[in-house]
């Protein structure tokens, strides 16, 4: 069609995400950048989709694949909430996921994180990466970002933190991530979930941290340009 | 039963296919529409635009064609891609909300368009090459959503498709706000449709706008022409003439009646 992008090439979430456990529950993470090619085709993206009241799950890979797992398992947790009557726990929702995952794992590109809390088990962290395994881990890190953080979380992550030290290190890493990753940016969206529920939280670009040799955000490049001197001026 | 055998396929042209492919002859290509479509959320509302080239290779095949398609009296939809294709699945999904309509009683909302849309094109594997910006406003308010041909959806105040995408986009991320005005709205969108037109080899003619609104649609065919005819011969063009007529006769058609003598014409 044309050579500057090719809308034909499926839209895939180069992406940071991130799951933690904490004292009381988990904390997930993600940047918001969807591309195609070397287009970014969304910079504003909600990585972490709710699958329950209490069970949230984190997209990487194929948009359009994870979307799709993502709507399935929704309707059958929704389902099994009416029949049983009570909330689905973490587990049969991240099983759910594997299930579909690994079932379809020739036609699939999704590598996911589900995250929640339930009152059998806490707070708890599933990793689904690409062949459709189920990994339960006390932190859990997915996407192209992901490279760049395994070292950062062995040293970092720590046995029963709080609330704070958890989110912290989730808005840290993600930044992190961004700031190497060319597939991952915009903003870092986290979701924590304890016995309280869900909330989400968000963190705009020109709040984050600034790494190595990283440059002072600017709100637009009409300004960068409305502030210096004109090329003409002589 | 000697001789040659009858009957079955043969697959000779196939074979003869590959080879003229091989050696680098190119088959037809569809008529793709290398496009502008654009789509944004005002303060009342959402408002649609697209260009109007419809392109078959390097050559313009429609300098005049209509990029924005009827889903439902409140939702309307873009399309960039195959032509036949954006045709096709928004016809289908329009026909499957008229029916979900009459079932329901209710007005069509703007994500059962999108997840009919999105479930189709998914189950096609990205073959079905419709890229889409789906807008429309329901009982829950005005939505804007951009659709992938492989299936995946986004949700957007703002959003560019097609080749020209990327002009169209450079306009919005400079000049888009919350709350515009609706006049203000059309003015932007025809700005973007303009770059796409003026910067995008694949788009070109006309401006077409939508806006869509909780108390109606207005559907502002060719609201900017800035690509006018510059030269009009004066003389005018003739033709051959054609084959004269010589005789004219009408003869009106005799109504044909049969008559069934007794019984029931309509057997069991």
């Amino acid at each position: 069609m044309d050579a500057a992008v090719d809308f034909s090439s499926p839209v895939s979430t180069g992406t940071t995400i991130i799951g933690v456990t904490y004292n009381g529950g988990v904390v997930l993470g993600a940047d918001s950048r969807t591309s195609t090619g070397m287009y970014v085709a969304n910079r504003a993206s909600d990585k972490i989709t709710q699958l329950t009241d209490n069970v949230y799950i984190c997209r990487s890979g194929s948009a359009a694949d994870t979307q799709i797992i993502s709507d399935y398992v929704r309707y059958y947790l929704d389902q099994h909430t009416i029949q049983l009557g009570q909330p689905a726990t973490v587990k049969v929702a991240a099983n759910l996921v594997r299930l579909i995952a690994y079932n379809n794992k020739n036609m699939l590109q999704a590598g996911m994180i589900v995250g929640g809390w339930d009152k059998y088990e806490g707070g708890k962290i599933y990793g689904v990466p690409l062949g459709g395994t189920l990994i339960e881990q006390p932190f859990s890190i997915g996407g192209s970002g992901s490279t760049y953080l395994y070292g950062f979380f062995d040293k970092e992550w720590k046995e029963g933190m709080t609330q704070q030290e958890a989110e912290e290190l989730v808005v840290k890493a993600v930044s992190l991530a961004i700031a190497r990753d060319g597939a991952s940016g915009g903003v870092v969206r986290t979701v924590t979930i304890n016995s309280e529920g869900a909330t989400r939280n968000f963190y705009p670009g020109d709040s984050l941290p600034l790494w190595h040799e990283e440059l002072e955000p600017q709100n637009s490049l009409l300004d960068i340009l409305a502030s210096a001197p004109q090329p003409m001026d002589a | 039963m000697d001789g040659p055998p009858k009957g079955g396929f043969s697959f000779d042209l196939c074979r003869r296919n590959e080879m003229l492919v091989k050696k680098g002859l190119k088959g037809p290509s569809f008529l793709k529409t290398g496009t502008t479509i654009v789509g944004l959320v005002f303060k009342d509302g959402v408002i649609l635009g697209a260009d109007t080239r419809a392109t078959e290779g390097p050559i313009v095949a429609d300098k005049n064609c209509e990029k924005i398609h009827y889903i439902a009296p409140n939702i309307y939809c873009c399309g960039a891609g195959t032509a036949a294709d954006t045709e096709a699945v928004t016809d289908m999904v329009s026909s499957q909300l008229t029916l979900h309509r009459y079932h329901t009683r209710r007005e069509s909302r703007v994500v059962t368009a999108l997840t009919l849309l999105k479930s189709h094109l998914f189950s096609y594997q990205g073959y079905v090459s419709a890229a889409l910006v789906l807008g429309g406003v329901d009982v829950t308010g005005p939505h804007l959503h951009t659709i992938y041909p492989h299936g995946s959806t986004d949700t957007l105040p703002f959003a560019t498709m097609g080749s020209g995408s990327l002009a169209a986009m450079a306009v919005f991320e400079s000049k888009y706000r919350e709350g515009l005005t609706e006049e203000e709205g059309v003015k932007l969108v025809a700005e973007a449709i303009r770059s796409g037109i003026f910067n995008d080899l694949g788009s070109g003619s006309n401006v077409d706008i939508c806006v869509l609104t909780k108390s109606g649609k207005k559907y502002l065919r060719n609201y900017e022409m800035p690509n006018p005819r510059t030269y009009v011969s004066e003389k005018g063009y003739s033709f051959t003439k054609k084959t004269e007529v010589l005789m004219t006769k009408i003869t009106p058609l005799r109504e044909k009646v049969e008559v069934i003598e007794g019984g029931d014409a309509m057997e069991e």
